[in-house]
């Protein structure tokens, strides 16, 4: 069916809030500190939720040019920057893997919605008009309209020819886009994929939305402190942004050629929920069902698991559904193993954080130590597994299971291994 | 015995026609979709034409309930679900829930709601965002609308590649099927006409600035001035051959038998362009010879640049005038995820009725375009195997095979 083909994870770049590049990500993650904080990328002033976690990065200091810099959308200039360490770190060029090979899937929820509200904003002139004036239309606007674009930046980066894609599954794209491009080394339609997510929602418009919905925290007071996952206290999600970006390969080329495996991706399942487009059921039954899956296709048993990598969004729905979740699909094993989720301390951001996850989750791998939930003092009684709060561990990490469950119902789960497993 | 993946319904909302019957007759009739645009004034804006779904009313087909939490785009994803649901005869309350699989592309979102809720926050604030916004704006809206409506909880994906992506989410939906789904509802629709969608568009400099419905959209002709923007799309259910058969499906309209996708070099890289491997591969995935190939529906971008290319791949692939191409979407505009959804839906009609429908409008080839373009009339033909190309803006090149049923 598949051939066989086993995918393996050979190079990671970042750029998440807290600092560019995994050395800095993995650093905030095992101090379990937070990057959250006031908006600082527009005025909040007037909006229900004023927190969120900012990325600090100069594009031209990146390493981007003039150019890149101008006709990028934020989103796409953190994907850019974490494709050329993904692509460094893997020690690939273009000999070791042609053109023609090498596959690109990104994901991301909203796309480059910044610069699109941003253009609208000049050519509605501030929402005074319906009919916008196209004489104000920039050049690269189409390129902001259609969120492929950012597949092409990543493509454009690496120099990629074979498949090349973007998913945009909300919530979950960036664990989605990931288990595209394991599919597409197993179907043989590459050898390499570059893949990853990137979003950058910072913005009004995106704000206001999870504002009307009471998504996100209006703990605005405590901007620190503001996401807290499976907390009694927790009151919703704290936006952020970012990208991961990760280089996926045939595990006999990464030998064969002398590569650093960080892991193996040995199971991805995604389902839908067909309940609601923003609710969750308490039971977390589709997403148990996706977890299911994906261990069957690991050969993995709950005992196997080391690790939990939790949407873990902040959200009362959310953490009671996913502690349900791991709980039907784990059995007893859920009570034994850590599950934390990073978005206490990098925010959640939307359909990047799932590919941001899977860097945290091989990084884990790599050191032998698994990230805290910050923030967790008080446990919500209906939230009862062991959630690794506030400090690090260091142990022994072979087996990770991550989830991912975004508005429209999707619920995804991938097993990863140590690649000596 | 070869596993086959197979089409065994289809939902057509096209320009020229709601519904798979009045979208084949008005393409073989060569009635088109294309006019004034009237979602809005187009008067300030030098793009003045687009296919429009006219007379779609949502309401009519669809509870206001769902209608108000949508943009356009998903309204046209539900209803022609729903119609290929029903000319498939698979009713998906009696399916295994886990089998049921839903993969759309989309290459833009919601784009009148989003519009509207934007302009809401900047001439209002923050407070006159409505609950919808997060839910209909978003690319992600028309699967997750699909899945909820018909308790469909298998695999869910959606794809963005532009105008390639109906033909990567067939692959995407094959996979599905593959990997144990049952059915898997697949292709997509887009709906980009806002005044802010096609302002957005205008600075490729690609869109047509004709007022002349019947000069505006011209692929492969020496006056080829563009392309003209359209909305709607196609649906279709998928399933494995056997399963098609043995339920008792009432007909197999074709298999999707090939499929690859490619991406062109970085600008200034010097090296070629990626559509010829696609061709290639997809026919190499079907396992058959260029002269297997009976029709071609073309990517026909009707810019003189990638018409040029695209016949000249065609050319050196199927030689001069080897094959027929024909470019139906003349007479709907480019729809974008939606376009080479509906391709493939009028692909698969034309070998279900071994007929190939034309492309009209073009008058006079232009110089270099060595093509056999079936122009104004159908061409009966034994149309058994169709090849359809699809280019996504940025550099995505996707196509498909499909061929008839029971071979």
């Amino acid at each position: 069916m598949t051939g066989g083909r086993r995918v393996v994870i050979t190079g990671i770049g970042t750029a998440t809030p807290g600092g560019i590049g995994t050395k800095a990500f993995w650093e905030l993650l095992m101090a379990g500190r937070t990057a959250t904080r006031t908006i600082s990328l527009f005025d909040p002033t007037g909006f229900r939720s004023r927190v969120a976690a900012e990325c600090d990065f100069d594009p031209r200091a990146e390493g981007l040019s003039p150019q890149e810099a101008r006709r990028m959308d934020r989103a796409a200039q953190l994907a850019v920057i974490s494709a050329r360490e993904a692509w460094q770190d893997s020690g690939l060029d273009g000999e070791s893997v042609p053109p023609e090979r090498l596959a690109v899937s990104v994901g991301s929820a909203v796309g480059n919605t910044i610069s699109l509200e941003q253009e609208y904003v000049v050519a509605s002139d501030g929402g005074s008009r319906w009919q916008v004036d196209h004489a104000y239309a920039v050049p690269h606007l189409y390129d902001y309209l259609v969120p492929s674009t950012l597949a092409v930046e990543v493509a454009w980066a690496c120099g990629a020819e074979g498949p090349v894609s973007l998913t945009s599954t909300g919530c979950t794209s960036g664990l989605d886009a990931v288990g595209h491009g394991y599919h597409l080394i197993q179907e043989h339609a590459a050898d390499v994929a570059v893949v990853g997510a990137t979003d950058a929602p910072i913005s009004p418009i995106t704000v206001a939305c999870f504002d009307a919905i009471r998504a996100t925290t209006p703990r605005n007071d405590d901007p620190e402190h503001a996401a807290r996952p499976f907390d009694a206290s927790r009151n919703g999600f704290v936006l952020g942004e970012g990208a991961a970006v990760m280089v996926l390969e045939d595990r006999e080329l990464a030998i064969r050629r002398g590569a650093h495996i960080y892991c193996e991706v040995v199971g991805f399942a995604a389902r839908g929920n067909a309940f609601h487009m923003t609710g969750l059921k308490p039971d977390g039954r589709e997403m148990a069902e996706a977890i299911r899956a994906a261990m069957d296709e690991a050969r993995f048993a709950p005992e196997d698991i080391d690790y939990v990598n939790a949407h873990g969004s902040g959200t009362k729905q959310n953490d009671r559904h996913e502690t349900a979740a791991f709980k039907r699909s784990l059995g007893p094993r859920a009570h034994e193993v850590p599950v934390s989720s990073i978005k206490s301390m990098v925010g959640h951001s939307l359909g990047a954080i799932g590919s941001i996850e899977v860097a945290a989750c091989a990084l884990a791998i790599e050191h032998q130590a698994v990230p805290p939930t910050a923030n967790l003092r008080n446990p919500d009684p209906e939230c009862d597994l062991d959630y690794v709060p506030l400090a690090a561990r260091e142990q022994v990490v072979e087996g990770v299971l991550t989830v991912g469950s975004g508005f429209g119902g999707f619920q995804t789960a991938m097993v990863l291994a140590h690649p000596g497993r | 015995m070869t596993t086959r993946y197979v089409v065994t319904g289809i939902g057509a909302t096209a320009p020229n026609g709601l519904g798979n019957e009045e979208f084949w007759s008005a393409t073989l009739a060569g009635r088109s979709g294309i006019g004034r645009i009237t979602r809005f004034d187009p008067e300030p804006y030098p793009v003045t034409l687009a296919g429009q779904v006219r007379g779609f009313a949502a309401d009519e087909h669809l509870p206001a309930k769902i209608t108000v939490q949508t943009d356009l785009m998903t309204h046209l994803a539900l209803v022609a679900s729903e119609m290929a649901l029903a000319d498939a005869g698979i009713d998906p309350a009696r399916q295994p829930e886990y089998e049921m699989a839903v993969m759309t592309a989309n290459s833009s979102g919601g784009n009148e709601f989003g519009q509207r809720e934007i302009q809401a926050l900047w001439s209002n604030g923050p407070r006159h965002v409505g609950a919808y916004q997060s839910i209909a704006w978003f690319y992600a809206a028309s699967t997750g609308q699909i899945s909820i409506r018909h308790g469909m909880r298998g695999p869910c994906g959606v794809i963005a590649t532009e105008q390639a992506g109906g033909l990567d989410a067939l692959s995407q939906a094959r996979r599905a099927l593959r990997q144990g789904a049952g059915m898997v509802l697949t292709g997509g629709t887009d709906a980009s006409l806002s005044p802010y969608g096609l302002v957005t568009q205008l600075p490729t400099g690609m869109l047509s600035r004709s007022a002349d419905p019947a000069r505006a959209y011209l692929p492969f002709d020496a006056e080829a001035c563009g392309y003209v923007p359209g909305e709607g799309g196609a649906i279709l259910v998928m399933e494995e051959e056997r399963a098609a058969r043995a339920r008792g499906a009432a007909r197999i309209y074709g298999e999707i038998a090939g499929y690859a996708a490619t991406f062109d070099p970085a600008p200034g890289s010097g090296r070629p362009p990626g559509l010829l491997r696609a061709v290639k591969g997809a026919l190499a995935d079907a396992g058959i010879a260029p002269g297997d190939v009976d029709v071609v529906f073309a990517d026909a971008k009707g810019v003189p640049e990638a018409d040029l290319q695209e016949a000249g791949v065609l050319a050196e692939i199927f030689g001069p005038g080897g094959v027929p191409v024909t470019a139906p979407k003349t007479m709907t505009g480019r729809l974008y995820a939606g376009g080479a959804a509906l391709d493939v839906a009028a692909a698969l009609l034309a070998v279900h009725h071994s007929v190939i429908p034309p492309t009209t409008n073009v008058t006079r080839p232009a110089p270099g375009c060595d093509i056999d373009l079936v122009l104004d009339v159908p061409r009966a033909a034994g149309v058994r195997t169709a090849l359809v190309v699809a280019r996504g803006h940025g550099g995505f090149n996707s196509a498909v095979v499909v061929r008839a049923a029971g071979g």
